[in-house]
């Protein structure tokens, strides 16, 4: 691939959850070094379009493909994505009672080290690996300790969300509503950790209801997806304007044909 | 009720022959006469007439067949792969202890007079696996008694054997039992095995079963446990599957203010069977029990579990909990759990609950998008379930060797259609 090639192309997708069709032709272009936002109201498809890129099996694919990093990645389990370099970081993360933080992210690692042909990291390694990326988003190092997201508030299990980000160092993070209940120390801790993991090598997709976030983390681009379908793009400015005026002058705009 | 079989014939010679050996005391004689008086009036219990005890659990496999009693030492051997650094126990020395107080304990809490298999564990009682600590001693002891010796080289024959467990916690003892049931692997066999635990008043035991037979086996355990004032009791059971297992379990809080946790874990694999009957008696007030089993099923393996707690009369301030979790990963495995509370007080704090679950898909996802494959993800989520039981563990080698065990032996290939 060279630097010209997009990260991630999207192209007409379309996915239905049983009867429901859901996505009905997305276009989208993500570039290394790129962050992007997609907006839209409830039910409009953003959770959808993050989550049938991550592979979650409770959809299907009725049309169009995405292609990463040159592969076809609608044709790939979900470990191969996140193998890969794809991370989902979920609207409402699971809880794991009984499983040990530091050993469901070691196996992460090392499910992808091992994709790429290196060595599986060394517990010490590891150890090493997982402090600095504590210190780094400054997460209570307790919740590390503790059984993955188990009693977790909604504000530790984004938080949590985010150092899994971190430790697995994606190349394409696709960020579920993560702002969304977060009161405004969570949000600004989850929104430094996003922006110090931005770089020139990786790519973040920014799924989110509000422009909240977006006063922390300043997007390249802006999308507005409505009715399972990208309608609007543009700069960080699109965001305020959806802050001020909310979504009804879009559908107006799009139902007279404009 | 009696149960006429072909098999209590070769139990009958069998026993003839152990009483015309007249091995041990007297009394050990007359003890056996008794179980096995008992047992020829009782025979195996069935389903019949409205048994609920054995309601989901047919003995017919093991009643119809006549195993043979193998006249070794039935007591405690040497496993390297137990050692965990505790003293282990020699069942056949047991008489050179305090004979009388062994005497006075033996056949006290073994439901004798009402079920048909302590009768002949009775019946067969030759060596006699005794852990005891004396009154006011609370230096810590640790003991292993493993359950193992069988004959293995006997060309196919199916052997019986009894083992008898005897521990005394005397007042204020501070006491880790491990009781372990091993076995040899090849032809199929029969355990059935009777402990006895008496917990002195302010003694603190630590009690850990582990049923390790081999797969083909039955194994029929009966524990009866009966704690003083002030006394803690806490026991947690493993059982990897066999053919047919049974863990009765009873405990008697017989003192104000005792304390006791009962904690299960179980695996079944295909075509096996395992059943636990647990009941919980406060007979006296400000006694707390929790119990919490869990159990995890594979193939068409079915699980029974029966909590009783009974509350009595004047036990007032009792506060009890029981929980039985099953974790399903097969669609054809089969559990019946029927927890139940009968209270007899009025100022009780009780509650009880039973689940049964296969892996949630929504989890299985979560994992698998951190790069974690299928059969990863299963075996982690699998383990995390076992843990909660396997962390009440308090010797870490032991733990630990616990932990591996339950690793090894559970298959992940099986998952059903629906975690996908």
């Amino acid at each position: 691939m060279t630097d010209n090639n997009p990260l991630l192309s999207v192209r007409g997708l379309c996915a239905s959850a049983g009867d429901l069709e859901i996505l009905n032709g997305v276009d989208l272009e993500v570039y290394a070094g790129e962050v992007h936002a997609i907006m839209g109201p409830n039910g409009s498809g953003k959770s959808t379009f993050a989550n049938v890129l991550a592979g979650r099996p409770d959809y299907n694919v009725t049309a169009g493909d995405a292609i990463y990093d040159g592969e076809d990645l609608l044709a790939l389990d979900p470990e191969i994505r996140a193998r890969m370099g794809v991370f989902l970081a979920f609207q409402y993360p699971v809880e794991l009672p009984g499983v040990r933080a530091w050993q469901f992210l070691k196996a992460g690692v090392d499910a992808r080290r091992v994709h790429n042909g290196e060595e599986e990291m060394s517990a010490r390694e590891f150890q090493r690996h997982l402090d600095a990326k504590v210190k780094e988003v400054e997460i209570d190092p307790e919740l590390v300790r503790r059984a993955v997201n188990e009693g977790f508030s909604g504000g530790e299990k984004k938080r949590n969300e985010i150092l899994q980000m971190a430790v697995l160092e994606p190349r394409l993070a696709l960020l579920d509503e993560t702002d969304s209940g977060l009161d405004i120390d969570a949000l600004r801790i989850v929104s430094d950790g996003v922006n110090k993991l931005r770089s020139g090598d990786n790519a973040m997709v920014l799924v989110t209801h509000y422009q909240r976030m977006l006063d922390y983390v300043r997007p390249d681009k802006v999308h507005v997806l409505l009715d399972g379908r990208i309608v609007r793009s543009g700069g960080p400015e699109l965001a305020l304007d959806l802050e001020e005026k909310g979504y009804d002058w879009i559908r107006e705009e799009v139902e007279a044909g404009k | 009720m009696t149960t006429r079989t072909v098999s209590n014939h070769r139990y009958h010679e069998d026993y003839q022959s152990l009483a015309a050996a007249n091995v041990g005391p007297a009394w050990l004689a007359d003890l056996r006469a008794a179980g096995w008086e008992r047992f020829s009036e009782l025979g195996f219990p069935t389903a019949r007439r409205g048994n609920e005890r054995w309601k989901y659990t047919a003995v017919a496999p093991i009643s119809r067949v006549g195993f043979v009693y193998p006249f070794v030492d039935a007591g405690s051997t040497e496993d390297a792969e137990l050692d965990f650094g505790f003293s282990a126990v020699s069942a056949n020395s047991a008489f050179n202890q305090d004979e009388d107080e062994i005497r006075r304990h033996l056949g006290s809490l073994a439901p004798m007079q009402d079920d048909g298999f302590t009768a002949l564990n009775t019946a067969f009682l030759q060596d006699v696996a005794v852990v005891r600590v004396p009154d006011g001693s609370d230096e810590p002891v640790a003991v292993c008694v493993n359950h193992g010796g069988l004959p293995t080289d006997d060309g196919g024959q199916q052997y019986a054997r009894h083992p008898r467990t005897l521990v005394i916690a005397g007042r204020n003892a501070n006491l880790t039992v491990v009781e372990a049931y091993t076995g040899p692997a090849g032809p199929r066999y029969f355990t059935n095995a009777v402990t006895e635990i008496v917990v002195g008043e302010g003694a603190q035991v630590d009690h850990y079963r582990l049923l390790n037979e081999n797969p083909a086996a039955f194994h029929v355990g009966t524990t009866r446990v009966h704690q003083e004032r002030d006394s803690s009791f806490r026991s947690a059971s493993f059982a990897l599957g066999t053919a047919l297992a049974r863990n009765d379990f009873a405990v008697t809080l017989d003192g104000p203010g005792a304390f006791c946790s009962l904690n299960g874990l179980y695996y079944t694999g295909h075509g096996q069977h395992i059943d636990n009957l647990i009941s919980i008696d406060h007979a006296q007030p400000h006694c707390t029990s929790r119990l919490n089993y869990k159990g995890i099923l594979d193939g068409n393996s079915r699980a029974v579990f029966g909590g009783e707690v009974m509350v009595r009369r004047n036990a007032q301030k009792s506060d009890a909990r029981q929980t039985d979790k099953n974790l399903l990963l097969s669609e054809d495995a089969e559990v019946d759990s029927k927890p139940s509370l009968m209270i007899y007080a009025d100022d009780v704090q009780c509650a009880h609950g039973a689940t049964a679950g296969q892996i949630d898909a929504q989890t299985l996802f979560y994992l698998r998008s951190r790069g974690l494959d299928l059969p990863t993800a299963s075996r982690m989520l699998i383990q995390a379930f076992a843990r909660e039981i396997v962390d009440t563990v308090k010797p870490e080698n032991l733990r630990n060797y616990l932990e591996s065990l339950f690793d090894r032996s559970i298959a992940v290939k099986n998952l059903p259609v629906a975690f996908l």
